[in-house]
């Protein structure tokens, strides 16, 4: 087998390979520069309770509409919203920390997502939610990751500074200004969006994978924001093209390969990484 | 009515606190233009959370602050360095830069001039070679001094620091009183949530003390001679020491003027 055979071959002869690659690179522009801030923000276990979060909306949708890509959407854009902010709520008003809520919270909407889509679906179908279908998109799954990336990077760039500043300090931004607290809803948003786009590619429980576990690598190799944006699509990109191909080769599902690659890159990051790693520990 | 306007700052009887829980109760005090102010109190007195009050960061749920309109869009705050994320990838420049925040907004770029003020900034607190080091590299109070160049760039008119000399050692201080007092000296109204009572008697004209609410102001030297301030005790002793708050020892705070003695 030549190396063409193996790099590029499957990518030429198959369409659904293209579509796939076109969608790991289109969750990677959008998702990465997310996670980056998501986990500057100390915000990934949030972010994971979030991509828990939409699927009673998806099996609303599912048990009204079928898979059907928009309503689903929709349901899960407006019931993940509405789970966020009562996480949140129970945060501000009750005892209970934000880890405690958004697990509760979590829990109960995956596990009554769950039984949604059980009653009124097939276990392919919960499959298909859980973890995504990335070698059978349609366009409209293609269309709307690519819509969510476009408004997504044009959102970032209007209010970079403003984010930046509110991880760093952000008694200094609500001082300075009164919209320090729009940024931070926006950003929120925008996370559920994404989490929305990206669960079609690689369902609910894996929606994440693309858009946190290359932030987190990056911590170990760079300490610039700028470099972090660029090596987290990078990587995520990268994982995107390997998962793909060692699905391919290998006949394993598609988007937990990705995940998985993105996780091993993760991995070797953490043991010999430049920043903070196992080696720099055991080194100094 | 006459002080009022004199006043950059007037607090009129502001309850405030986090959700139901109340941090100062009833405070009445005001700051006048050009004043150089030490909020004093022992821990949990409620300092910073009237600080958050006047920054606007906190709203009061019973009273109202009055900031002189002139001033009101022109208010820097310098948070305890405990609530800034020091593990945040960024140049000591560009964190110098964030001062600029009030005029560029997302919009603008950080231009060529604005970029010489803040290496100037730097300069003033004596870090003019660390502009590219990242800020998780420095130590505690070089890091405080770039909270300082930074709010040297803002040119605000009314200046709001907590605890700035908290894990600072004397030689940093020692240049940052000389960046408050050029600012004093400046006409700027500074306010400054400040433990340590050397430094209150030293450098501070005025003085408000806390413990929940207030419990004097005025001159320094007037607090220190009531034993609102004192040597011989520390505040936990003065104000706590497992009793309620002490009603007021000098003149009521909502009592206007000074105890010239």
């Amino acid at each position: 087998m030549t190396l063409y055979e193996i790099l590029f071959q499957p990518f030429a002869d198959y369409s659904f390979m293209r579509r796939a690659l076109c969608a790991c690179i289109i969750l990677a522009i959008s998702g990465a520069p997310l996670g980056v801030f998501l986990n500057l923000r100390r915000m990934a276990l949030v972010g994971d309770a979030m991509s828990h979060a939409i699927l009673p909306g998806v099996s609303l949708a599912f048990m009204i509409w079928g898979l059907s890509v928009w309503h689903m959407t929709g349901a899960a854009l407006s019931i993940g919203i509405v789970v966020a902010f009562f996480a949140f709520y129970l945060t501000r008003v009750t005892q209970l920390k934000e880890d405690a809520s958004f697990t509760l919270v979590y829990l109960l909407s995956l596990a009554s997502g769950v039984i949604m889509i059980s009653r009124s679906g097939s276990g392919v179908d919960l499959l298909h939610i859980l973890f995504g279908n990335i070698l059978a998109i349609n366009n409209d799954a293609l269309f709307l990751a690519a819509g969510t990336a476009a408004a997504t990077v044009l959102i970032l760039s209007q209010t970079f500074r403003g984010l930046v500043i509110e991880c760093f300090d952000p008694d200094f931004l609500q001082a300075s200004s009164r919209r320090a607290s729009w940024i931070g809803s926006v950003f929120f948003v925008l996370v559920v969006v994404n989490l929305v786009a990206s669960f079609q590619i690689l369902g609910t429980l894996m929606a994440l994978g693309l858009m946190l576990l290359p932030a987190i690598t990056t911590r170990f190799w760079t300490q610039s924001l700028d470099a972090s944006f660029l090596l987290g699509i990078l990587i995520a990109v990268t994982s995107g093209f390997a998962g793909l191909l060692i699905s391919y080769h290998h006949e394993i599902p598609a988007g937990p390969a990705v995940v998985v690659v993105t996780g091993i890159l993760c991995l070797i990051s953490v043991l010999f990484g430049r920043h903070g790693s196992v080696r720099t520990y055991l080194t100094r | 009515m006459g002080s009022v306007m004199s006043d950059a700052v007037a607090l009129e009887n502001i309850t405030v606190g986090y959700g139901r829980q109340v941090a100062i109760h009833d405070v009445h005090a005001h700051f006048e233009t050009g004043s150089l102010t030490a909020v004093a109190g022992p821990n949990g007195s409620g300092k910073s959370t009237l600080l958050k009050a006047i920054a606007g960061i906190l709203k009061p749920s019973k009273g109202h602050i009055h900031i002189d309109p002139a001033l009101k869009n022109h208010i820097a705050y310098l948070p305890q360095t405990s609530f800034i994320r020091r593990d945040f990838p960024m140049p000591v420049l560009q964190a110098v830069c964030c001062g600029f925040w009030k005029t560029v907004g997302e919009g603008r770029t950080i231009d060529h001039e604005m970029e010489i003020r803040a290496r100037a900034a730097l300069a003033e607190v004596g870090l003019e070679n660390l502009e590219d080091r990242q800020i998780g590299s420095l130590s505690g109070g070089q890091f405080q001094r770039v909270l300082f160049a930074r709010t040297i760039v803002e040119d605000a008119k009314i200046i709001l620091l907590d605890e700035p000399f908290t894990a600072v050692d004397a030689e940093t201080t020692a240049r940052l009183i000389n960046v408050i007092l050029d600012w004093h000296k400046q006409g700027r109204t500074v306010i400054c949530v400040m433990h340590d009572l050397m430094l209150i008697r030293k450098y501070f004209p005025e003085s408000v003390v806390l413990a929940g609410r207030c419990i004097g102001r005025g001159h320094t030297h007037d607090m220190f001679r009531q034993k609102l301030l004192s040597f011989d005790l520390d505040m936990a002793e003065l104000y706590t020491d497992g009793k309620d708050i002490p009603a007021p020892r000098s003149r009521p705070c909502d009592h206007d003027g000074h105890d010239h003695a």
